[in-house]
């Protein structure tokens, strides 16, 4: 354990890159996937999309967990990555039963309930 | 050198995320997320969590993304096709709007310069005082989430499940056995 912290205090002390900038580029792909999500038609590139937000998120959390030296956020993290994958389940036996009934999954096409 | 290592990464993050959304091919798209995926891997090892990497690894581009193709393969998705119809206020619209949002976001970040000026700490990156916190005050979530995969799982295998295989299904000897639906439900054929 204390070598494990030795180690850890000698990468600490050569830190030079700022949370600012970690919190910048989960910005980025937290765009990127916002833009994905908004204009693909694809339903599973949606989901793709979707997944590259979720995991932007991801690195903003465990970056304020670095900032303020706590252990929650990466615990956060846990809890997201097994909502995720449930999410991911779901989603994808929903597209599965949709192509089985539509053979597409266009979702321009899946206006069954637009008004 | 951690610098280095940043930029290298973030740019890989980056590059291949807009490959992510920008591919017609959904395989390509999935595999450019998997790298996208290791080098926020890598990111998390420099922040100090080298655990959440390894779950990020195992979980999100070991199963996950597996899933993903698996679905792929098995829907035999062409190539979305090229023709936008009626898209473009539609597309230009969302990249503006992500473009204001990123603007923004980065502004307020700029002004505010946050600097990890506290080391990092054995507490922080160990996996015994992680899996103590997990298990001790964070237990009832940690239930509650395998109760969801379970439902979730749950879930997944009725919604997928073939509709003929239902006992009441009969056959009419003329129709398609993949087209049936259980009940009276109509749908146009597509």
């Amino acid at each position: 354990m204390t070598a494990l912290a030795a180690t850890t205090a000698t990468i600490g002390t050569t830190a030079g890159v700022p949370v600012s900038w970690y919190l910048l580029l989960s910005a980025l792909l937290f765009a990127i996937g916002t833009a994905g999500a908004l204009t693909r038609r694809n339903g599973i590139s949606i989901f793709l999309s979707i997944e590259l937000m979720l995991n932007s998120v991801n690195l903003s959390l465990v970056a304020y967990s670095r900032l303020w030296g706590d252990r929650t956020g990466q615990i956060v993290v846990f809890f997201v990555l097994a909502v995720a994958a449930a999410e991911a389940a779901v989603g994808l036996a929903l597209f599965i039963a949709i192509y089985r009934q539509r053979r597409t999954i266009d979702v321009n096409r899946m206006n069954l309930m637009q008004w | 050198m951690e610098t280095a290592v940043f930029a290298l990464f973030a740019l890989l993050a980056v590059a291949s995320a807009v490959v992510v959304v920008a591919h017609r091919n959904p395989v390509y798209a999935t595999m450019s997320l998997v790298l996208t995926l290791f080098s926020v891997a890598v990111l998390f090892v420099l922040l100090g969590a080298p655990f959440i990497a390894a779950l990020q690894i195992l979980i999100y581009a070991g199963a996950i993304l597996v899933l993903f193709l698996f679905v792929i393969m098995l829907l035999n998705i062409q190539r979305e096709e090229a023709h936008h119809s009626g898209q473009a206020v539609q597309r230009w619209s969302a990249i503006l709007g992500a473009a204001v949002f990123c603007g923004m976001l980065g502004m307020l970040l700029w002004r505010t310069h946050a600097a990890a000026d506290r080391p990092l700490t054995g507490p922080l990156v160990s996996l015994k005082g992680l899996a103590s916190e997990l298990f001790t005050d964070y237990l009832l979530p940690f239930e509650i989430v395998g109760l969801l995969l379970l439902v979730a799982v749950v879930a997944a295998s009725v919604v997928a499940k073939r509709p003929d295989a239902a006992p009441e299904a009969a056959v009419p000897s003329g129709a398609e056995p993949s087209e049936i639906t259980t009940g009276a439900v109509t749908r146009e054929t597509p």
